[in-house]
């Protein structure tokens, strides 16, 4: 897939006529006039670029950082188009985001990087444009990308104003000590409000209004003054040709023949082909085979210097090799490693079980490919009674897993069983025997299966975080109802202008992670918004619930809950599968347990009557097809006793909805 | 296939049209010659049974009915016994009329009363068997649910056509009932059940409302302006229905169809069985081996749904085939399965050695598998008369025919 996208990329370049025209700098690579273009063709990888035409002073590093939909990607593109990065078309929508994925759910899920090169008073500019994931279950991703650059552009909606996502982007980027330039997107929309987004922005963030540049990216209007901003507001990195190579890895890749790819900032010092690099986490040596600028696409360059952004391919074979955060420095002349970053912390596991056994082999196979370029994702062999053997994965959030979800279903045609996803919960025991047999005596549980007996415990823990909803004030009342219902204990409250407020909750991590976001949305129409920090551990009244037909457990279902939520859940659960489950020849009894007690049931009740009234010899070809679509289902059916469940049927159980 | 109707019935699907005016006369035609055409492609020698249906055929003329007939009849030999009926609709089956459908050759009725079926009225071939008609069951006797389903008759003359019809076609007169409206009790049912033993003949269908898409009744039934009838309903009503028949003397010989003194409809119970059949006119299905151009293997046929365009098809190339499809003989089976558990007799080795001469009934479903355990749990009987459903598995049929295609196919 990144190999076509990559063919279209070029494709779309060589098309357009270069834009000779345009005011601004061609980038050096792409001469004027469509001869050069062929030549460009014929000779890519050979003319390297000299990077040393771009010191220190002339770079600037920077991301973009916005709540979702306020037109981050947009505003990428623009950059891109005007300064001749890309050609312009209209085609140009979401160029940094090369999954299918993100082009259809409109969101980054990879962040992406592009050198764009500028002309601005006489001096060329080496713009690095470092692009951030735009959802909260992304944020580790986006503090990664901020390390590596000096500024941000903070972009807010001028219609929505700021947003949850905005206030957590606006605090890593403050915490960083970037400068941030804030902009206001779609003055062109008819609702847009520039000046009480200003007003918001002074307020919340202590931002001068006037600092503010109103654009359209869009429309393209202003965006060349975003640029300026850019140069005129952004530092230049801080650092030294002259000292040694310190070099850090922010994100990395995989390309089925190249290995892996490290996107690197350098922090000191040069390098080239050939050098002996050294990785200070690993301490395993590596050669360096190419180095060059995404321009989005690998563009080999000569060498890359202090200041600068590129990507590195050094013979690393699994991503685990470039870890991010990790520092490369030249062999015998090692350096202080960068403070790096901790790893993604994932913040919900589910199980993950091939439907038949046999696939089993591929899909172990598609799990290692897609993990090598997702490493926030965490794999964990498990297996079940009843689902076989697996994997325990462990993701930054329940988009993360729907996203890496889908990406095994479209790029590898996979498709899986995965189970409750439930969030990493701890027990402190107390039985000196299980003390012994983990080595430790606060343990983590990634599984409920692996729940230990209360009495063998003296406290469980469950995660925080800290959440942070920005709302209409009209919907204030039903949204502070949610957030007891979930457990959640405020923290703050804040008028962020006459009809805006921001509120801050402390919420247990379990109760936001499989509906929450979809709660909010419906109850204020969609205009509240919502992001969460981690905000550590708190004890917690936890139980193992478990999920019966007939006397069997379903361990798809088996979750654990705080015992006040035992009650309602469970019936609620047994509820949404009656609906699920189709009548079967005898009574199903659906009911919730919490080890031998029974807390719930349902009762489903045997098909008395199933059976078509009439068929006569004329229309059977439709019956029979339904009859054999029908049989082929049976086979797809996870079967738990006798009991025959249609396979989407727990998926649809844990998607809980409001309406129901 | 009588496609035309005179109102188009609020619960019903069917491939029918109601037009103004319709040229029975070319219609007619085509009838004969499509008739014609497929008799002689099938090389069929010997018809135990024609069946006109539709549409509502008792709107067609007596002269229509006849034509077709002598047609089949010189294609092939008819014999004075095959069963000739005639789906018949209370409002146009008055005494007169019906006599002159006997004149033509109608010799069994099958009236609906307010359900009307849409069999393919094909013609059938070989196997030796008596004939029937059956004239447009009266599907309710109540006035009110007549109106609901959008009925043109009324109760008294759905009574009114019964009573001619027995008078006409004696022991061969078949009604329709229907159960499982909306708003329908169980004690409304019994009463209905209880007139309709009253006035019936030897032959009952027994139908549970089947809200198709892109009817009237299901539009209200699911739009929320007519209540859904509970599941147990319904069970509730079928088994009372089946008890009650069977107290008055009836065979449960089918799902849907009950008799009593051997009055099964042979046309009918050779769908069961997988005979083969010839539909004649738009949207008809057919299923033979067409050894007049060289056919070997059974296929499965369908005519040209729409009248204009199935005429001009006759017209033209002597048939309105619009679909033939190849059954394999894994396929013959499914359809061997499915139609003949609907039986009270099931399957029988002979017949699923037609069909399958090296692998016996024993070795597909006497292995373990999904039929054991669908005769330990009692709703399956495989014995030495073949393999069928035990008197509850009969209601359950659906849920049991996956697990046995399933078995089937590992074979």
């Amino acid at each position: 897939m990144a190999l076509a996208g990559r063919t279209a990329a070029w494709w779309a370049r060589l098309r357009s006529p270069c834009p000779a025209a345009a005011p601004l700098c061609l980038p050096p690579w792409l001469p004027a006039g469509p001869v050069a273009c062929e030549r460009l063709y014929s000779s890519r990888g050979k003319e390297k670029l000299d990077m040393l035409m771009y010191p220190v002073e002339s770079i600037r590093n920077f991301s973009i950082i916005a709540h979702v939909d306020h037109g981050k990607s947009t505003l990428a593109d623009r950059l891109l188009e005007i300064t001749g990065t890309i050609a312009k078309t209209d085609r140009n929508k979401q160029v940094l985001d090369k999954l299918q994925v993100e082009r259809e759910r409109g969101i980054t899920v990879k962040a992406q990087s592009a050198s764009i090169f500028y002309n601005h008073e006489g001096v060329n500019y080496l713009l690095n444009l470092i692009d951030t994931p735009g959802h909260v279950d992304f944020s580790y991703e986006v503090s990664r990308s901020l390390s590596a650059c000096q500024g941000v552009i903070l972009v807010v909606d001028a219609n929505e104003g700021i947003q949850a996502q905005t206030v957590a982007n606006f605090y890593l980027a403050f915490e960083a000590q970037l400068a941030i330039i804030p902009v206001i997107n779609k003055i062109d929309l008819k609702n847009a409000d520039p000046e009480r987004v200003e007003k918001q922005i002074e307020k919340l963030f202590d931002i001068p209004v006037e600092e503010c540049v109103r654009i359209s990216a869009k429309q393209g209007t202003n965006v060349e003054k975003v640029l300026q901003k850019v140069i005129e507001k952004i530092p230049p990195p801080q650092c030294n040709t002259a000292d040694p190579l310190k070099a850090l890895v922010f994100d990395s890749t995989f390309d089925h023949y190249r290995g892996v790819i490290a996107n690197i900032a350098l922090f000191g010092g040069e390098i080239e082909k050939g050098h002996k690099i050294v990785s200070a986490h690993t301490k395993k040596r590596y050669e360096v085979n190419e180095v060059g600028i995404l321009t989005p696409n690998e563009q080999p360059t000569h060498k890359l210097y202090a200041g600068q952004v590129g990507y590195l391919i050094a013979g690393m074979k699994e991503v685990t090799e470039a870890q991010i955060g990790d520092t490369l420095f030249l062999y015998k002349q090692p350096v202080e490693p960068l403070p790096g970053f901790k790893s993604a912390k994932p913040m919900v596991f589910a199980g993950m079980y091939p439907v038949d056994q046999t696939e089993y082999n591929n899909l172990k196979s598609a799990l290692e490919r897609l993990t090598l370029n997702d490493s926030s994702v965490t794999v964990h062999r498990d297996s079940s009674l009843a689902l076989g053997a697996g994997w325990r994965l462990g993701f930054l959030g329940l988009l993360h897993m729907e996203v890496f979800n889908q990406r095994l279903e479209q790029e590898y045609n996979m498709s899986v069983i995965l189970t409750a996803p439930t969030v990493p919960y701890k027990a402190i025991l107390s039985s000196a025997k299980l003390i012994k047999e983990y080595g430790k005596a606060e343990i983590t549980i990634i599984n409920p299966a692996q729940f230990p007996d209360k009495l063998s415990v003296s406290e469980y823990l469950e995660p925080t975080v800290l959440g942070t909803i920005v709302t209409p004030h009209e919907y204030i009342g039903k949204i502070i109802a949610l957030c007891q219902d979930r457990r959640a204990v405020q923290k703050d409250m804040l008028y962020i202008d006459e009809r805006r407020v921001m509120l801050k909750y402390l919420f247990p991590l379990n109760e936001i992670v499989v509906d929450f976001y979809d709660a909010l949305k419906s109850l204020s129409s969609g205009y509240a918004s919502f992001d969460y920090e981690d905000a550590g551990y708190q004890a917690a009244d936890l139980i193992k619930m478990d999920i019966l037909l007939n006397g069997n457990p379903v361990e798809e279902l088996s979750t654990i809950i705080h015992n006040d939520k035992a009650y309602a859940t469970g019936k609620f659960l047994c509820e949404r599968l009656k609906d699920a489950i189709p009548r079967q020849l005898f009574e199903i009894a659906i009911q919730a347990a919490i080890g031998k007690k029974i807390i719930a049931r349902e009762t489903l009740k045997a098909y008395r009557k199933n059976v078509v009234a009439k068929c006569y010899g004329g229309d059977i070809t439709r019956r029979m097809k339904l009859l054999k679509r029908q049989a082929e289902g049976k086979k797809l059916m996870r079967k738990i006793g006798n009991v025959e469940v249609p396979r989407d049927a727990f998926i649809r159980v844990l998607k809980r909805q409001t309406d129901k | 296939q009588w496609p035309y109707c005179r109102k188009r019935c609020s619960y019903c699907n069917f491939n029918k049209y109601v037009v103004p005016a319709v040229d029975e006369a070319a219609v007619r035609a085509c009838l004969v010659r499509e008739a014609r055409t497929l008799l002689h492609l099938s090389q069929v020698h010997s018809i135990t049974s024609v069946f006109f249906g539709g549409g509502t055929p008792s709107l067609a003329s007596p002269r229509t009915i006849g034509a077709v007939l002598e047609a089949v009849a010189g294609a092939a030999h008819l014999p004075a016994s095959a069963e000739v009926t005639l789906e018949a609709n209370p409002g146009s089956a008055g005494t007169p009329r019906l006599a002159g459908f006997r004149e033509a050759g109608i010799n069994r009725l099958s009236i609906g009363v307010q359900v009307r079926e849409v069999l393919p009225r094909p013609v059938r071939r070989s196997s030796p068997c008596p004939p029937t008609a059956t004239a447009l069951p009266p599907q309710s006797l109540d006035d009110a649910e007549l109106r609901l389903l959008g009925r043109e008759h009324t109760a008294a003359e759905a009574r009114g056509a019964v009573e001619a019809a027995r008078g006409l076609f004696p022991g061969r007169t078949s009604i329709d009932l229907l159960f499982g409206l909306p708003g329908q009790s169980q004690d409304t049912w019994t009463r209905q059940l209880e007139a309709a033993l009253g006035l019936c003949d030897d032959h009952v269908s027994l139908y549970q409302l089947t809200l198709e898409r892109g009817t009237v009744l299901a539009a209200q039934v699911w739009g929320g302006a007519l209540p859904v009838p509970p599941q147990d309903l319904l069970a509730d009503m079928y088994q009372r229905a089946r008890a009650m028949l069977v107290a008055a003397g009836f065979r449960h010989y089918e799902v849907s169809n009950f008799a009593r003194k051997g009055a099964l409809s042979t046309h009918n119970l050779s769908y069961w069985q997988a005979e083969q059949y010839i539909g004649v006119g738009p949207g008809a299905h057919g299923r033979f081996v067409p050894w007049g151009e060289g056919g070997r293997s059974r296929e499965a046929r369908v005519q040209t749904l729409e009248p204009d365009a199935w005429m001009r098809e006759v017209q033209s190339h002597g048939h309105g085939t619009r679909r033939r499809v190849v059954l394999s003989p894994l396929e013959q089976l499914e359809e061997v399965l499915a139609l003949g558990l609907r039986t009270d007799e099931g399957i029988t080795h002979e017949r699923w050695r037609q069909f399958s001469p090296h692998l016996s009934l024993e070795a597909v479903f006497g292995v373990p598998g999904e039929a054991k355990d669908l005769q330990q749990q009692g709703w399956l009987v495989l014995d030495c008369g073949g393999l069928r459903c035990s008197w509850e598995g009969l209601a359950l049929l659906d849920s049991l025919l996956p697990d046995l295609l399933c078995q089937l196919q590992r074979c």
